[in-house]
């Protein structure tokens, strides 16, 4: 029997500048992955959701602080709180935490340079939906490239998101002042996770890593589990 | 009436941008410390009176203007005109 794709739409936004990188990465991996256009009211009938990066609406204000109010993002909240799989990418993640999907805050990087290269991401956790595909412990190398990613909360709140194992990836090194170099973050019931680094854009050796494929094949399995178990 | 909407990063909150602009600052050979950097929006309300402004644009800065978790924002209403 052959194993239904996954439908995974990926919301585009005015100013998205990774939502083909996305598709793309996300079709490869072997799930049907399609467009959402950012003013529709209503998602298609979708296995899981990706916010790509990019810059939507100019990143004015503050980063994702607009997009959070597009009609495709109250949907997008809808589906979460059903329990959907959303996954946030840099600007994605941005839009998640402004939307209050997500815990904290991405502030100005320290170093206030923009930042792209390949870094290395530890896997703090391989029980989400995000990361199965993944050891814990494992070291990956996926590319940033943000100006803002310097992720906080107030101790009280990180004391939460410790004990209750939020964190799922951390920088091995230094990259953007994050408060102990977090990478990504999963809401307390699991199904919504950011993440700066691009896993899209490391799914092929060619591109120096495809390590990102883990990630991103997580997802896939995740909302193949998903598709099937609804069917 | 006009409102005017003063954003700022809170007490404590890393502010690399005021760093940068101190350090400038003190390049140029002034004396300066504590430099912060935030944000004003300048607005016109539409409201019956000061009352209903100032709340009208207190729920502004919680939705949209400043997030809570970094920012802390003062909001100052024009005098009404005679």
């Amino acid at each position: 029997m052959t194993s239904p794709q996954p439908r995974i739409g990926v919301v585009r936004f005015p100013g998205a500048c990774d939502d083909r990188d996305a598709l793309w990465a996300l079709s490869a991996l072997d799930a049907e992955a399609l467009f959402v256009w950012h003013t529709e009211t209503e998602l298609p009938d979708l296995d899981a959701v990706v916010l790509p990066g990019g810059f939507s609406y100019g990143d004015y204000l503050r980063c994702g602080a607009i997009a959070r109010f597009a009609p495709a993002m109250e949907a997008v909240v809808e589906f979460a709180s059903a329990g959907g799989l959303v996954l946030g990418i840099c600007n994605g993640f941005q839009i998640l935490c402004e939307a209050g999907l997500l815990p904290g805050v991405l502030r100005r990087n320290e170093s206030l340079s923009f930042v792209c290269r390949d870094v290395p991401v530890l896997v703090e956790r391989s029980d989400t939906p995000f990361t199965t595909r993944c050891e814990e412990g494992r070291v990956l190398t996926i590319p940033v490239k943000h100006g803002e990613g310097n992720w906080y909360a107030d101790d009280e709140l990180y004391a939460e998101l410790e004990a209750r194992r939020q964190i799922v990836l951390r920088y091995r090194e230094p990259v953007n002042g994050s408060l102990d170099e977090v990478a990504g973050v999963v809401n307390e019931r699991g199904n919504v996770m950011g993440l700066m680094p691009h896993p899209e854009h490391a799914v092929d050796p060619l591109l120096g890593s495809a390590d990102g494929a883990l990630i991103l094949s997580s997802l896939v399995e995740s909302a193949r589990e998903r598709a099937l178990a609804a069917v | 009436m006009k409102a005017t909407v003063l954003v700022r990063p809170k007490q404590g909150i890393l502010d690399p941008q005021g760093q940068a602009v101190e350090s400038s600052l003190r390049q140029l050979g002034f004396s300066v410390g504590g430099a912060r950097i935030g944000r004003v929006v300048d607005l016109d309300v539409d409201a019956a009176d000061a009352a209903a402004a100032r709340a009208e644009v207190e729920r502004m800065c919680e939705q949209l203007l400043a997030n809570p978790l970094i920012e802390s924002y003062e909001i100052e209403l024009a005098e009404p005109q005679a």
